[in-house]
């Protein structure tokens, strides 16, 4: 169906994919729900090893920011019709992307010199299960940057409600994972 | 427009009053039928995936339920040799040399856990929820189809993966997982600690973690499907109570499979990457095991943080098939649709804040116990208020006592039965004598396994020509119902006082306890009513199968004389369900004998006068 018809009859209310995006992410907020908690009853329970997150996370944390303020203006470029401004603040947020979980992979060699094992004590098994599962869906959120990028160069550039629809899908997404970053970083550090 | 309410026609009435969205307009349009392997294999039609759902399911159940069978022969008739069954299940019946075959214990527990985990995930879960959500939401809801078609087919095929995964591990040489349904480690986190307990076990994660992805891309489907392709007219409060079903339970399901994801990770780290979440103190093989800080108690927290609302996961949409079939074949409203719908939600709520009640006796704190024993006490109000008005519902009712009105009325004997034991099971103090024992068994399969069963049955019967515009045999249906609500009281009643006895559940054999020898009478009663009703059962597989090709045709659109919007679609299913425009709706599901009409469909408009909905 070509985007006038889709103008003309659009339904009412929210698009059924964003709301699918929405329980998506709601079910994945349920699964970390379950690790943090286990994280706190165990914390609670004592044999805790305490130490300091590694640097590396909070430059990581800068680089994921950045990248959803690049994706968010991308997204604004696109809307504008300002192609140059589109595609670009596309690509750099998707290399900013990769550089965080690059950043994610330091933060860890981090860890381990600070003497911080992935088997030895609860705590560091649960910082390295935590962060790497969710390195996992930032590199979700990166294969659907790469999606809208083989859109972004190989289709001719040209503003339609659906590929707006679809923009939003991988912002919201990538908006997300920056969010439940944030979420994770802070929760970790309150419960040293 | 006038005499439209009097006699009406349906094609008529939703030609001139529908609509038509365009969400689910095709580029390929009308092609999407033609090849064998898009239109039957990777279907994107819902009402395919449905059936998809369904045959699956009941192959799944017949695996299961030979399960069972081969365990309670086990149990009944422990000193009967096994040998002829050594064809089938090969090195597991050791034969002595007097040619007495026994069943090895190690594939006993074995079978226990896969009945488990097959009934209630690929049965009860995939097949019930997956098959009726599937078929109904966008039909009873007047859609064209699921809001992601293509995601709902991969909801399928993960489901089918993880299928064929747990089916493989059933032919391992050292055999399926054999710790329990539930998992518990440090049986299910070490590989050493039984001969499930290896490669069986990896499978066993591999599969289910599959299950939940398929579990998560259905009910995402579902829930975006009911809160935004429903036809114009058909508010929250117009649905059926099947869609309030499937709607809560898809809600249930998407917030908790994931923290059994999360708990599943967590163990496949410990199995195979040497953390100890959940394992601590374990003398193991003749010497420590070097892991310490983790607890076993945790896994069960997240386990039965799904687990507990799992089981109103099987039982809700049962809830809702049933209620429905109830208001059709009494030909009256359902009584007290608004309080149906506040309960399910009640129950949808509270089935997140009583998970500990599953381990009064796992050594957590007795008095955060009183908490969970309120709040499973409390889950007794909603259940009597649905109890309540299904009764009143046939009260009065100009009652059809077809196969699926028998089914849906044995629902309502079946979930009062089991739930009045749920009562003492709920107390912690009661659950010392009682915990792990056969009245927990006799307990859950009553209110949670019969029950859904006779659920999906009498939404089989009931939706069967919608789904294949046939109808089934009534006589065999009827055969069917009477053999299987006899057999399973025969089974599951005397359990109860085996288990009030303190006999334990899972246990191999009882040759070392005197203090229950003279059960075995009663083993051996329970052990021919489950190979009877297992028979029974394939009665109805013969009478499934053989009418989908020569079932009495359905001649009409409507042959149960329903209000609800699957009725108005043509007999042979077409994509798209309505060939012209999508039907509007003027009013609740349940007008039967309203204003001396014997029933108003729901796409009819009020007449003047007339005072809508309920």
């Amino acid at each position: 169906m070509d985007s006038v018809a889709m103008e003309e009859t659009k339904r009412k209310g929210i698009n059924p994919h964003k709301f699918a995006l929405w329980l998506g992410m709601g079910s994945i907020i349920m699964m970390f729900t379950g690790w943090t908690s286990a994280y706190i009853v165990k914390h609670a329970a004592g044999n805790w090893l305490e130490f300091g997150l590694p640097s590396m996370f909070y430059a990581s944390t800068v680089t994921i920011i950045l990248s959803s303020v690049a994706l968010h203006l991308s997204y604004v470029g696109y809307k504008k019709q300002r192609e140059l401004m589109y595609k670009g603040l596309l690509v750099l947020a998707f290399i900013l992307g990769v550089t965080f979980v690059v950043m994610q992979y330091q933060g860890w060699m981090q860890l381990f010199d600070m003497g911080v094992d992935f088997k030895a004590n609860v705590a560091g098994s649960f910082t390295y299960l935590i962060t790497a599962a969710h390195a996992v869906h930032v590199l979700g959120g990166i294969a659907a940057i790469i999606v809208a990028m083989i859109h972004a160069f190989t289709l001719k550039f040209r503003y339609t409600e659906k590929r707006k629809n679809r923009f939003e899908l991988v912002l919201q997404y990538w908006h997300f994972v920056d969010l439940l970053w944030i979420y994770l970083l802070l929760f970790m550090l309150n419960t040293k | 427009m006038a005499n439209i309410a009097t006699t009406y026609d349906d094609d008529l009435l939703i030609k001139e009053l529908g609509y038509n969205d365009h969400f689910h307009d095709h580029h390929h349009g009308d092609k999407y039928q033609s090849g064998f392997i898009s239109h039957y294999i990777f279907s994107m039609d819902h009402k395919v995936i449905a059936r998809q759902f369904l045959i699956t399911g009941i192959i799944w159940a017949i695996i299961g339920a030979a399960m069972s069978v081969v365990f309670r022969l086990q149990l009944g008739f422990p000193e009967e040799s096994l040998a002829w069954l050594k064809p089938v299940l090969g090195k597991w019946i050791v034969i002595d040399p007097t040619g007495i075959g026994t069943l090895a214990p190690e594939f006993y527990y074995a079978l226990v856990t896969m009945h488990g985990t097959i009934l209630v995930f690929f049965v009860l879960t995939a097949g019930l929820s997956g098959t009726f959500s599937n078929l109904l939401i966008p039909l009873q809801l007047g859609a064209r189809d699921m809001a992601s078609p293509f995601l709902n087919m991969l909801s399928y095929w993960f489901f089918f993966l993880a299928g064929i995964i747990m089916f493989y591990s059933l032919f391992l040489s050292t055999g399926p997982f054999s710790g329990g349904w539930t998992a518990y480690p440090p049986l299910s986190a070490l590989p050493q600690a039984s001969t499930g307990s290896g490669t069986g076990m990896t499978l066993w994660l591999v599969s289910l973690t599959l299950f939940v992805v398929s579990v998560l891309l259905g009910g995402i489907n579902y829930i975006t499907t009911v809160l935004n392709l429903r036809t114009k007219g058909m508010s929250l409060w117009r649905m059926p109570l099947t869609i309030w079903a499937f709607f809560t339970t898809a809600i249930i399901g998407v917030l908790s499979f994931p923290v059994l994801a999360s708990g599943f990770f967590m163990l496949m780290m410990d199995r195979g990457l040497g953390t100890s979440f959940f394992l601590s103190e374990i003398f193991i093989e003749g010497q420590a095991l070097d892991r310490v800080g983790g607890s076993p108690v945790l896994y069960q927290h997240l386990f039965w943080f799904l687990g507990h609302p799992e089981v109103y996961i099987i039982i809700l949409p049962a809830m809702g098939l049933v209620s429905e079939v109830l208001s059709v074949h009494a030909r009256k409203p359902i009584f007290g649709y608004r309080a149906m719908v506040y309960s399910m939600l009640a129950i949808g709520f509270l089935s997140f804040i009583v998970w500990a009640h599953h381990m009064f006796m796992s050594g957590v704190n007795p008095f955060i116990s009183n908490f969970f024993v309120v709040f499973t006490l409390i889950i007794a109000v909603p259940s009597a208020v649905k109890v309540f008005n299904w009764i009143t519902t046939l009260y009065g009712g100009n009652i059809r006592l077809n196969t699926p009105m028998l089914f849906s009325i044995g629902f309502v004997s079946m979930f009062i039965s089991g739930g009045l034991t749920g009562v003492f099971l709920g107390n912690s103090t009661i659950d010392i004598q009682m915990h792990d024992t056969y009245f927990v068994v006799a307990h859950f399969h009553i209110v949670m396994g019969v029950a859904a069963f006779f659920g999906m049955f009498a939404g089989i019967y009931h939706w069967y020509p919608k789904m294949y515009s046939r109808f089934m045999n009534e006589t065999l249906g009827k055969i069917h119902f009477w053999g299987t609500i006899i057999g399973a009281y025969a089974i599951f009643w005397p359990m109860h006082f085996i288990g009030m006895a303190g006999v334990p559940r899972r246990y191999y054999s009882f040759d070392t306890f005197d203090a229950f020898k003279h059960f075995s009478g009663m083993n051996q009663f329970i052990t021919i009513a489950a190979i009877l009703v297992f028979f029974v059962q394939l009665i109805f597989v013969i009478n499934f199968f053989y009418s989908i090709w020569k079932g009495k045709k359905m001649t009409t659109k409507n042959p149960w004389d329903a209000t609800t919007l699957e009725w108005t679609t043509p007999i042979e299913p077409i994509h798209g369900n309505w060939p012209g425009n999508l039907p509007t709706v003027h009013r609740w599901a349940y007008d039967y004998n309203k204003d001396e009409r014997e029933f108003v469909s729901q796409i009819v408009p009020l007449e003047e006068g007339e005072i809508g909905d309920h």
